[in-house]
């Protein structure tokens, strides 16, 4: 199991490697020069040019280079120009806003797919299989800043049961004592129940949003394996001999057909991760995608190489330890290796 | 619109509102919460790069030696008054041709409680002289350009001495920049790299003022607390203000409209000319003093060189569209006037360009461009709502006159470096001056000394002459000379003023106080809620 | 040829809903190509008197901010979304196939290459990958379709190096090298073509998504340039006017969006219906 583990472990180091490489290119090609920002208004071209001397902007690629891994090693990602803070700080307190919002939008999108996916399967041909594919269709077909936008609409502006985009919680309670980072999870360790609603109901919406978009991989994969599976031998041994329906769904062919739905996971992060960007926009979240779009429109460098870096690690080790938990799984896959 | 309103109606009943306790109830009428689009990028007004919203938060946690004081403006809303000097830190300050006298109050003490004396003073107005970048240049504005010129006579007594006759210095005095910040505390936090303290004050307060910060998020909200003990002006009413940031326009309107929000700035001009009629909110526009927004042409590259081509850009312009389909009527315009001649002491002012197409082909062809030529318009991305639809507007206008036009977005922190290199052909801008005199504006936007919002280039010693003689005279020469560089500047045409934006603030009924300042940033101690 | 329509048929019956996306697909074909020459005013033109008007017999679909009928741009948009969609999967195919072909075909060194790029794209979450080059690279529609292509890049080099691992040792293979054939004729005359059917349904899929984001690049201000018509950036637009009444703005590119994408999704999965042979019965 250790060695499993390592193996992973090391293949994950040359993709790390490239992430970093791609992501010092990519914003040292972004436009815009943060000395003369930082020079001020009717700065000199002097006074510019010192500025950019102290930044080490003035030096050549490479040295650059190994400049910004120094950095790295010891956790500086540079300063924001648009706040002002170190980019690490920020990166560190945004995070668990935008993790929150992804994980319950994630075991939203599976509490609704899953059952969907199995329904469509066992129902094959039906109706309901064709109603199952153009709900899951329909929910990636809308662009997921469009869906926020209308969901912010039409139940908060006109129907007013949601309450206001305005960020995680309503400005007049107080954010619950920072444990986790978890709105959701420190309020209920502290035995702050307002609180919890509070955070739970600004979480709706844009989780809503997100799970929607994410629901038509997670449905597909599932009816997809869950068909498969009910095609194969062992289960038609199982109706053989005679076991209830609902015995065969849910105790045999659901729990083999749910292992590939692991893998599909990584994917959904994926999809998630980016939808992420787009509903922290919509909804005024306070979370990492925020930060890097509205430096990004700045051409603020350091926040948007430390939010693409972030990202990335973020998604590599998410991805080991999908494999890790599918290895857990599946006997199977221990076996092999 | 009806059927809005009757949703809501039905709507309320079925509403569930947040769970507000009593206590929540009262703290929310207690607290002002004003939502922004722009969070604050530093605590400190002298750091470096410090944004607009930083100088709101150094605006209301500081006290300056002097402030203005009030008047009512045409339209009756309270108006900063420039004519009118008054006590803020310093009670009393005696004039004469070198120098200017402050006696201080005697019973101010910063945040800490450390007494405010003349010592404070001099470091504040040294640190603001020393660090370099905007504060150093507007303090160079009014003549404060050297800590030499700075002294403590006594422990309540400070002098001014003036490196020459500018009547700008002491306005100066009262601008933002200029804040007493607590000495001592900065002292303990400098080191040898670092004498100002400029690491430790963008994140933390040394302040004395009305107003202090009780949290910030950077990115998110500033909460401030009022400080009880302050006593360098009457006693602000609101205890608690919370300024929220949310990037939305549409969300801040919703919250507004909902009555969840208290005051917003930063709406877009159409947001507010319906609120206007809203019987909900209380909406005010004021113009803002010394500024335009304009469309510039760089006189240094062809075929802007050609006075005649500028005046044709000017004749081409679709004004009435971009007052009516860009800023729904929510400006003042600078166009259309009865001739290109200066009607008055007062800047900015109505040329005589309207839209003339037939004209502006004449006049291309005089220059020798009858079929017209290819040029970029580049914008301020920071700014798109209203310069994405200007510039296609202006695209569209001045492809009549065969001026073929590529529109080039500019992200918002390269904008200023890219007005630094000057060579873009053709932009829209706006440029304002806090201090309003005609020749204030166009010492930095036409003088030879070639400052960076000089986005034309424009070079012309006749020019410098006439704004020179301006800044250093009074009476009949100075009008002489204001007269003389105004015409010119119609003539010439580097520059072609569009309209004179407003500041709009919409806020609930029972918000009373708002002050226009010239600054443009919010002062809380004039905010009154209920 | 003709068996191929038949199953065809035979699929399109069993599902309707293929027919149908089938039919938007060439709806949306049309209007791509004819768009411009049907729109009944020009996308362009702005009419301040005539600004933020909603639906009605003159302007079908309203107008918006400066006066522009939104129908015509919605229409004209089409034609840009479509070319940005069909040139990042074909550009997205062209590099993904032809590298992963030689990977699965030739194995070794160019595999490990292939396969180490793929992971370093894949490593990021795709959606800010996009963002991060079309920041880089600048603010240009060749830039998006670039910056898709490279996202999509990995999925197209897997499905092909998996395909054409499969048909290696395949007799008809063996066949064509033996008849003298060099290798390159060999991967691009014979397996290419084999792998064809699954890659048009990986084009079908990767459709839809290549064409939500450009329109989520477009939203964060990062693609098209005003004031070229584009779904993406006409949702952005009208979003500032859906709080104060002015839906239409927003609603009709984002409809005509939501359709195009829909379609490609439903005609990808139709497409391996009809191509998976375990349904051929």
């Amino acid at each position: 199991m250790l060695k499993l583990l390592l193996s992973r472990l090391v293949t994950a180091i040359p993709s790390i490697i490239g992430v970093v490489i791609v992501t010092f290119m990519l914003t040292r090609l972004l436009p815009g020069d943060p000395a003369a920002y930082f020079a001020g208004l009717a700065a000199s071209p002097q006074a510019i040019a010192e500025i950019r001397a102290k930044l080490g902007l003035d030096k050549s690629l490479p040295e650059q280079f190994v400049a910004y891994i120094g950095d790295l090693l010891t956790g500086n990602l540079g300063s924001s120009l648009s706040t002002g803070q170190p980019v690490a700080t920020e990166i560190a307190t945004r995070l668990p806003a935008s993790a929150e919002l992804t994980l319950v939008a994630l075991i939203l999108a599976v509490g609704i797919a899953i059952p969907l996916g199995v329904l469509a399967a066992v129902k094959q041909g039906t109706w309901i299989d064709h109603l199952c594919r153009i709900v899951t269709t329909a929910g990636v077909s809308l662009p997921v800043f469009f869906t926020g936008l209308l969901f912010a609409y039409v139940f908060y502006y006109v129907l007013q049961i949601a309450p206001a985009p305005s960020g995680r919680l309503d400005v007049f309670l107080s954010p619950p004592s920072d444990i986790t980072g978890f709105y959701l999870i420190d309020s209920l360790l502290t035995g702050n129940l307002e609180t919890f609603w509070g955070a739970l109901k600004q979480l709706a919406l844009p989780a809503i949003s997100m799970a929607i978009f994410s629901l038509a991989p997670l449905a597909r994969m599932t009816r997809g394996s869950m068909l498969a599976v009910l095609g194969s031998d062992f289960i038609r041994t199982a109706r053989a001999s005679g076991l209830a329906p609902r015995t065969v769904v849910f105790a045999y062919a659901f729990r083999n057909a749910v292992l590939p739905v692991i893998t599909t996971l990584g994917m959904v992060f994926s999809f998630l991760l980016g939808a992420n960007v787009l509903v922290e926009t919509v909804f005024a979240w306070p979370g990492i995608g925020l930060y890097a779009v509205n430096a990004l429109i700045t051409s603020d460098y350091a926040p948007v190489q430390g939010f693409v870096l972030t990202m990335a690690v973020l998604y590599v080790a998410l991805n080991l330890l999908i494999d890790f938990v599918y290895g857990l799984v599946d006997p199977r896959v221990r076996l092999d290796s | 619109m009806k059927r809005r309103s009757f949703i809501k109606a039905t709507a309320v009943a079925t509403a569930t509102p947040a769970i507000w306790s009593e206590a929540k109830a009262q703290a929310r009428n207690e607290t002002l919460l004003i939502v922004g689009e722009s969070p604050p990028n530093s605590m400190d007004i002298h750091g470096v790069g410090a944004n607009r919203p930083a100088y709101e938060v150094s605006w209301n946690t500081h006290d300056r030696l002097i402030t203005y004081g009030a008047k009512k403006d045409a339209n009756g809303n309270d108006h900063y008054d420039y004519t009118k000097l008054e006590p803020e830190l310093a009670t009393d300050w005696n004039v004469t041709p070198t120098s200017a006298t402050f006696k201080l109050r005697r019973d101010a003490k910063f945040h800490d409680g450390t007494p405010i004396t003349a010592k404070d003073v001099k470091w504040s107005f040294d640190r603001a002289v020393t660090v370099g970048g905007f504060p150093t240049f507007q303090m160079a504005a009014g003549s404060l350009q050297k800590p030499e010129q700075f002294v403590v006579v006594d422990d309540y007594t400070f002098r001014v001495d003036f490196l020459r006759a500018d009547k700008l210095t002491l306005p100066d005095i009262g601008v933002p920049v200029p804040v007493i910040m607590n000495s001592e505390l900065c002292k303990k936090h400098a080191t040898a790299t670092d004498p100002w303290a400029m690491d430790w004050c963008k994140n933390n307060h040394a302040s004395g003022g009305a107003y202090k910060v009780e949290r910030w998020q950077p990115g998110q909200e500033v909460v401030y607390v009022r400080n009880d003990d302050w006593k360098a002006g009457p006693l602000p009413k609101v205890k608690r203000i919370i300024m929220r940031i949310i990037p939305s326009a549409g969300n801040r309107r919703a919250l507004l409209e909902r009555g969840d929000a208290d005051l917003s700035f930063d709406l877009p001009p159409k947001d507010f000319s319906e609120l206007k009629s809203s019987a909900k909110l209380t909406v005010i526009g004021t113009p803002i003093e010394n500024a335009m927004i304009y469309l510039g042409m760089n006189v240094t590259q062809k075929p802007f060189d050609n006075v005649k081509v500028r005046q044709a850009v000017a004749w081409a312009l679709p004004y009435q569209q971009i007052m009516d389909a860009v800023m729904f009527g929510q400006a003042i315009p600078l166009f259309g006037g009865a001739d290109n001649k200066f009607k008055g002491i007062y800047w900015p002012q109505k040329d005589g360009y309207a839209t003339d197409i037939a004209k502006a082909k004449a006049l291309m062809a005089e220059a020798g461009y009858p079929t017209g030529f290819e040029t970029t318009l580049s914008f301020d991305l920071g700014l798109a709502s209203t310069n994405e639809p200007l510039t296609v507007l202006v695209q569209e206008s001045l492809a009549q006159i065969g001026i073929k036009t590529t529109i080039n977005k500019v992200p918002g922190a390269n904008w200023r470096g890219e007005l630094l290199k000057k060579n873009m052909p053709m932009i829209t801008n706006a440029f304002g001056g806090w201090l309003n005199y005609p020749e204030y504006f166009f010492y930095w936007c036409y003088h030879g000394q070639n400052a960076v919002f000089n986005t034309m280039s424009y070079q012309n010693p006749a020019m410098d002459a006439l704004i020179d003689k301006a800044r250093f005279t009074t009476g009949p020469e100075y009008e002489a000379a204001v007269k003389g560089f105004i015409d010119m500047a119609f003539e010439e045409v580097p520059r072609v003023p569009i309209f004179q934006p407003l500041l709009n603030v919409a806020m609930q009924k029972n918000v009373t106080g708002y002050r226009y300042w010239f600054h443009r940033q919010l002062d809380y101690r004039q905010l009154a809620k209920g | 040829m003709l068996p191929l329509l038949r199953h065809a048929r035979y699929v399109l019956s069993e599902n309707p809903i293929t027919g149908l996306a089938f039919g938007l697909f060439a709806l949306f074909l049309i209007a791509g190509i004819f768009g411009p020459a049907l729109a009944p005013y020009n996308p362009l033109q702005s009419n301040s008197a005539m600004a933020l008007k909603p639906p009605s017999t003159a302007h079908w679909f309203g107008t918006d901010q400066l006066g522009r009928d939104i129908f015509s741009r919605v229409l004209v948009a089409t034609r840009l979304d479509l070319s940005i969609a069909f040139a990042s999967v074909i550009l997205a195919f062209l590099l993904g196939a032809l590298s992963g072909v030689a990977a699965g075909y030739f194995g070794g060194w160019t595999d490990r290459v292939v396969g180490r790029l793929a992971d370093t794209i894949m490593a990021f979450p795709l959606f800010v990958l996009a963002m991060g080059i079309v920041a880089a690279l600048g603010n240009k529609v060749i830039n998006i379709v670039i910056a898709t292509a490279i996202i999509n890049f990995p999925l197209y080099a897997r499905v092909a190096r998996a395909e054409a691992n499969v048909r290696r040792e395949a007799g008809f293979i063996e066949a064509a090298r033996l008849s003298g054939n060099g290798e390159a004729r060999v991967v691009l005359g014979h397996v290419l073509p084999n792998i064809m059917p699954i890659m048009m349904v990986q084009m079908s899929l990767t459709m839809g998504y290549a064409i939500l984001n450009a329109a989520g690049l477009s939203f964060i201000g990062l693609g098209v340039r005003p004031p070229d018509a584009e779904w993406g950036i006409m949702v952005a637009e009208g979003a500032n006017f859906i709080q104060s009444g002015e839906w239409w703005i927003a609603l009709f590119p984002g409809a005509a969006l939501m359709l195009a994408v829909f379609c490609f999704n439903l005609l990808g999965d139709g497409l391996r219906d009809i191509i998976d042979p375990r349904k051929r019965t």
